[in-house]
Parts: C-alpha cells; sequence; structure tokens
C-alpha cells in the first residue's frame, strides 16, 4: 500500500516535472559570428540589476571622501570661478549678451554630466572584472548604470544653477520644456562614447591615459568658454556633429533664453549622438565575446 | 527527448595564453615590428577583432568536443584535477564566456554559484549587498524581499546586517554570500567548489541545502576536489582531463578509477627547472615526496606503517633562520595537522646556503583511512615571511587493511573521524559483582 502510494507520487511528480520542463525556454549557448544583435530584450529583463547597480554607484560614489557629495557642486562652480575671470574678464570672450559666470556655468553643468559619465562608463568594466568573470548578465548594464549615476550629481549641480539664475534675476522662458531632451542627449552621448571607450579598455589600458585627454580636447571643441553664435552660419549648424556643442546651446536656449534658436544645431547633433550611441552599442556587443576572457 | 536540462555537442573552448617568440632577421626588423605593431593593434580593435588585438598566439584548448546531456532532475559531479577545464565548462555554461566550437543547449533558468559573495561592495551594508547580489545573480527584488529574513537567518549575520562588509570578518562574508547565492531557486545550478571553504558547522549547512536542492528536482552540475561530497551529492559523475570527457558513469565507479589513475594526485613532485621552482631568493623547493618506511615512494600506505614526508630544498642566501612545515588536508578540506620542524640542531640556528632534505615522519596508526593532501611551506618564523607555499603538493591515500592488528580492532564498518589512534584500551572484569 505503502508502496504503492509512493509509485503514484513519484510518476506524478515526474509528470509534473516534464510538464514543467517542456515549457521552459532554451537557451543556445554557441560562439557568435561577426556583428551581434544587441539583446535589447534581455537588458529589458535585467532592468532591476540596472536599477541596483546604479544605486550602488551613487551610494558608494563618495564614500569615505571628506566633502562627499559637495564635490558634484565643487568641480563645475570653480571651473567656472576661473573661466569667469580668465576668459570673461581678461580675455573678454563674448557670451551672447550674458553675464560670464552664468554664460559658463550653464554650459559646465551638463558637460560635468558628460565628461565624469564618460570617464565613469570607460573604467566601469574593468572596475568590475570580478563580476565579469563570475557573474553572467548583459554587460551594457554596467556602462549604462555609471552614466545613469552621474544625474545624481547633475542634480545637485543644477540646483546651483537654479539658485544662480535667481541671483542675475534670469526667468527662464517656457523654452525650459525642452531641457530633458538636452538632458538625454547629453547622457546618450556620454553613453555612446563610453561604450566605445570602455569596450577598447578592456583590450588595452591605453584607453585609461586618452579619456583624461580626449575630454579635455572634447571640451574646447565645446561652446563652453564661448559661444557658438561666433561661428558663420553653414558652420555653426556643422558645429553640432559635436553633440555636446547642441546639449550645450540647447542648455542655454532652454534657461536663458539666448536669442540665437539652436534648433538646426540640435538635429545635427542628435542625429550625431544617437549615431555615436547605436555604433558604440554594436562594438560593445562585439567585444563583449571575450571582456570574460581578457579583463 | 524533452526531459533533457543540458545538452553539450562538441563544446571546445579555446584560449590564447602567451605571445609565441618571434626571431628577427635584423635590427630593422625589429625596429619596424616595435613601430608597426601598435597601428596593427589598433586596426584590429577598431574592426572588432578581440582575440587578435592581443596579439596573442600560442593557444590552448580548455575544453576540446565535450558531449554529454544531463536528464531533468539529476545531480552530476564533475571532477578532474587543475586545469583539466571543470570551471570552463561551468564558465561555458553559466554563460560568463562563449564558446570557440560546439554548443550548449540549457533548459531553464541558470543560477550558479562560482564564487559566493560576488559583487559584494565593501562600502555597503550587510542588507544593501544582500539584494545587490540578489540582482546580480538574477533574483527580482520582490523574491529578494521575500526571502531576506531566511537568508539573513541561514547566514547568521543578524545582528551585523546594517554593518558595512567591510568591517565582517571574511567567515561571516562568505556565509552571507552562500545565503544569497543558496535561496537563489533557478531550475539548473552550477557549484563550483563552494563548498571547500568555511568552517566544518557551515559547510555541513551547505551540502545539506545543496541537498534539498537536489531533492527538489533542480538540476545541478557539481565541480568539486572532495571525493566524499561527490560521492554524496551526486548518482552521476564525469571526469575530465586536459578538456576532455575521460569518464561519466555513477560516481563511485568514476571516483574510484580517478583516485586510482593517478590523475588527481601523485606522491611525488620535482621541479628539475630551478627558475621555475616554488620559491624566493631566499629558499626554494626542489622535491617532494612521500615514502614508507624502507625509503620507497608511495601514494598508499598501511595505517599501521609509518609514512615520511620528505622536501628537498635549496637555501639561497646565508643568515636565515627557516622553518619548513606541512599542512595536511584531508579530502573533506579539514586541516588535520600542521606539523613544523623542530630538529633541535637547526632550531634558532641559520641555514647556510646549500641543499637540504627534510623529512617528518608520521607514525602508524595514527590517520584515519582516506586520502590526505600536503602542503609543503617554509617560513621565517620570527618575521613571518613565507618563502613558498604549495598547496595540495603530493597527497597519499592511507589505507586500512581490514584484517590485522589496527585501531579498527574487531570493528567492521565505517569509521568516522580525521585520526584513528591506537589508543591503549583495558577493560576490567569482576564477575562476582554483578547484581
Amino acid at each position: 500500500m505503502q508502496i504503492k502510494d509512493r509509485l503514484e507520487q513519484q510518476t506524478t511528480t515526474a509528470a509534473t516535472q516534464l510538464l514543467r520542463v517542456d515549457n521552459l525556454p532554451v537557451i543556445r549557448i554557441e560562439p557568435s559570428k561577426g556583428w551581434v544583435s544587441l539583446k535589447l530584450r534581455e537588458l529589458w529583463d535585467y532592468r532591476e540589476l540596472l536599477y541596483f547597480l546604479t544605486w550602488r554607484d551613487i551610494k558608494v560614489r563618495y564614500k569615505q571622501t571628506v566633502l562627499g557629495a559637495a564635490w558634484a557642486i565643487i568641480q563645475p562652480f570653480f571651473t567656472m570661478v576661473v573661466f569667469s575671470l580668465f576668459f570673461g574678464k581678461l580675455a573678454k570672450i563674448p557670451s551672447d549678451g550674458i553675464p560670464y559666470p552664468i554664460f559658463s556655468y550653464t554650459a559646465l553643468v551638463p558637460w560635468a554630466l558628460f565628461s565624469n559619465g564618460l570617464n565613469q562608463a570607460s573604467t566601469g568594466l574593468v572596475r568590475h572584472a570580478g563580476l565579469i568573470k563570475k557573474v553572467y548578465f548583459p554587460r551594457l548594464a554596467i556602462p549604462i548604470a555609471r552614466v545613469l549615476a552621474g544625474t545624481v550629481d547633475f542634480s545637485l549641480a543644477f540646483i546651483v544653477l537654479l539658485g544662480m539664475m535667481f541671483a542675475y534675476g534670469i526667468v527662464p522662458t517656457l523654452n525650459v520644456l525642452w531641457l530633458p531632451c538636452f538632458l538625454l542627449l547629453a547622457l546618450v552621448t556620454s553613453l555612446g562614447t563610453g561604450l566605445w571607450l570602455s569596450a577598447m579598455n578592456v583590450q588595452f589600458r591605453d584607453v585609461a591615459y586618452i579619456v583624461p585627454f580626449i575630454t579635455q580636447f572634447w571640451m574646447y571643441a565645446t561652446p563652453i568658454v564661448y559661444p557658438s553664435s561666433l561661428l558663420p552660419e553653414p558652420w555653426r549648424t556643422l558645429y553640432g556633429i559635436n553633440p555636446m556643442a547642441g546639449v550645450v546651446e540647447g542648455f542655454r536656449w532652454a534657461l536663458l533664453g539666448t536669442e540665437t534658436t539652436p534648433g538646426p544645431i540640435i538635429i545635427v547633433s542628435s542625429l550625431a549622438a544617437l549615431a555615436l550611441l547605436v555604433s558604440g552599442a554594436f562594438y560593445f556587443r562585439r567585444m563583449e565575446r571575450t571582456f570574460a576572457d581578457v579583463v | 527527448m524533452t526531459n533533457i536540462a543540458i545538452r553539450l555537442e562538441n563544446l571546445s573552448k579555446q584560449y590564447f595564453i602567451g605571445k609565441r617568440l618571434k626571431k628577427y632577421e635584423t635590427l630593422r626588423d625589429t625596429l619596424t615590428d616595435a613601430f608597426m605593431s601598435p597601428f596593427r593593434r589598433a586596426g584590429k580593435l577598431l574592426r572588432g577583432q578581440a582575440t587578435g588585438a592581443a596579439e596573442l598566439d600560442e593557444e590552448i584548448w580548455a575544453l576540446k568536443d565535450v558531449s554529454f546531456e544531463v536528464k531533468s532532475g539529476e545531480v552530476v559531479g564533475i571532477i578532474g584535477r587543475n586545469g583539466a577545464g571543470k570551471s570552463t565548462l561551468l564558465k561555458v555554461l553559466s554563460r560568463i564566456t562563449e564558446p570557440t566550437e560546439g554548443y550548449a543547449e540549457i533548459r531553464g533558468r541558470v543560477g550558479s554559484l562560482l564564487e559566493v559573495g560576488t559583487g559584494f561592495h565593501q562600502e555597503l551594508t550587510g542588507r544593501e549587498n544582500i539584494y545587490l547580489n540578489g540582482a546580480i545573480l538574477g533574483m527580482r527584488r520582490a523574491e529578494i524581499d521575500h526571502k531576506f529574513d531566511e537568508m539573513v537567518a541561514f547566514a547568521e549575520v543578524e545582528k551585523f546586517i546594517d554593518t558595512p562588509v567591510k568591517h565582517y570578518s571574511s567567515g561571516m562574508r562568505l556565509r552571507l554570500g552562500f545565503a544569497v547565492a543558496a535561496h537563489l531557486e533557478p531550475e539548473i545550478l552550477l557549484v563550483d567548489e563552494v563548498l571547500a571553504v568555511g568552517d566544518a558547522r557551515f559547510q555541513r549547512k551547505c551540502i545539506n541545502k545543496m541537498q534539498d536542492v537536489g531533492h527538489q528536482g533542480r538540476t545541478v552540475l557539481f565541480v568539486s576536489h572532495s571525493m566524499p561530497a561527490i560521492t554524496r551529492l551526486c548518482e552521476r559523475t564525469i571526469l575530465l582531463d586536459e578538456g576532455r570527457v575521460l569518464k561519466d558513469g555513477p560516481s563511485p565507479k568514476v571516483v574510484s578509477a580517478y583516485l586510482s589513475s593517478g590523475l588527481g594526485t601523485t606522491a611525488a613532485r620535482e621541479w628539475t627547472d630551478p627558475a621555475r621552482a616554488p620559491g624566493d631568493d631566499v629558499a626554494r623547493l626542489r622535491a617532494v615526496r612521500v615514502l614508507t618506511e624502507d625509503g620507497q615512494t608511495t601514494d598508499a600506505v598501511d595505517i599501521r606503517l609509518p609514512v615520511g614526508l620528505e622536501m628537498v630544498y635549496e637555501v639561497l642566501q646565508p643568515g636565515h633562520i627557516l622553518m619548513p612545515y606541512y599542512y595536511v588536508i584531508n579530502e573533506e578540506g579539514m586541516r588535520v595537522f600542521t606539523t613544523v620542524d623542530q630538529d633541535p640542531y637547526w632550531r634558532g640556528r641559520p641555514r647556510p646556503p646549500g641543499r637540504y632534505v627534510s623529512t617528518a615522519w608520521i607514525p602508524g596508526n595514527l590517520l584515519a583511512e582516506g586520502m590526505l593532501f600536503i602542503g609543503p611551506t617554509m617560513k621565517t618564523p620570527q618575521r613571518k615571511i613565507r618563502h613558498f607555499h604549495v598547496p595540495e603538493a603530493v597527497a597519499f591515500q592511507v589505507v586500512d587493511s581490514v584484517d590485522g592488528d589496527s585501531a579498527r580492532g574487531d570493528f567492521t564498518g565505517s569509521m568516522a573521524g580525521a585520526v584513528r589512534p591506537l589508543l591503549k584500551w583495558k577493560t576490567q572484569y569482576s564477575p562476582n559483582e554483578r547484581k
């Protein structure tokens, strides 16, 4: 009797198991060839990991520092002070009729978001080498999380920006509604570049030395200390190939109401940033297969 | 068949491990190459040819044509000596690294316990790390919420759950890591040696947890060096050697074949090339062996007879007080004992440069039967400098011949315990004091 019972129980569990197994998805593991798909669907499935990684990067960023999150403000703010002194006061660089300090700070806030994001993203994979060697998850989550974590710094610096606008008596127009788009543009540019550099950094650590160079050159190639209105028209629009030019002009237009409408330049910038992101993502995915072996 | 959980078909994995030396004809060639190679590398990098980018061309096959099937609910052990491809196999199956050839099909969610505590951040608290680690291992937030208390209780860190992990002891960190991983409920679980760490009591807890997992009809692949754990947990075992499947069958059979083949362990090791010998500029290990009373190298010793552990080493600098010693570890990873050279002549006396042979004799009727692994080590005791340490350099089997005058007496079953000393027993009999 007992034996029969147990036998029955066993067959039923076996049957349910069979049923359950039948419904499970099959993963096929094989060598990938050439350019592979982005697997965005999978990235979406791992969105909670993305959330936790971002949250961790935010949480640990200023651990064991004296000034803590104040660094998020100090960096752009003091750069602004120096710029105002040398470029504004001494070199007398034009600023579209806006007081130079706020003119440059409005540009420096998104710039800091971009350059820090780029820096964090490009070193991310090497930082998390232990993780990459031990666990599977979409590797794209690492640079994305590290760029996203920068938005907290951005918010802090942005509050100071609002304070400065108040002090200078600048009231934003309705254009300010476009601001999130420009923020997104900065994030996309940062991530796109970061994906390229992080994938390369796994192979060659040279990248860690290149990044400070790139950001320095890129800063002077972006209208931060000067207005893009210095350029005559066909060239000014073409300037948008540097997506950060679009971001900076967008920020000034949305917050400070600079007269020059940045429409064309922003369209060019958006296309450039998108190209950077898509190419970066594919390049990253292509290199991804060797990360665990090389890093 | 539909109830196949894992299927491997000629799975192979190649690694590029180094750069082959090229012979240069002229100085000009050398210079041209030095100048051109950065450009060549940069070009390869931009084209996304990852393996070519570092110009590594010496290759090894960590896995070669591995094919097998695992049924749903099966618990399969994977054994083989270091470098046999066990860990690479799990890495490929957990999608950490891609195979070079062949394919594997996996039915269901895969959880891997390749290293516990992966992704722990020192600055975050235990609570925060549980969430982070859980997410990394693929758990949903709700799932972690649900099992949170259970994990904390399992890890026995209730009091410290809101303390940053950097203040944890290594044991606590390990327990927390295992607790998170053990509560993952995938259909397929890949485990690599996590049970070989931690204190004995916690190990037992982990093994029990693993057995539960097995009973719940989950498929488990279990890599381990611990033969008792393998035979206890797995019905079937696969023996890998040099990236190939050497044997696949019922665990007791495969394990005994492995142990008797001498693949897993060796009774003597020698480093003929001084450059590759373990050591530093003070002392260098040249050979280790296990020997019988009459000086023969042996990998199996009668439980009643003494056994010698011999190390041959060179001292390269004068003026160092050196202390050779051995760790002796059993199959369960437990340190049975540590023994140091206390030869009165050499105590507190520096050993001049030259070649030395130090032998330690373990008396008969002391060790329990089973496999013992020997780790020869050399230290400067005062300054706590370790000159060499080779874990599990050699090993030998203690064999119990059931007949005879051993500590076993008339007992024929299995005798538990790390040691089996022959103790003096005395039993008194008083026939008149019966009640």
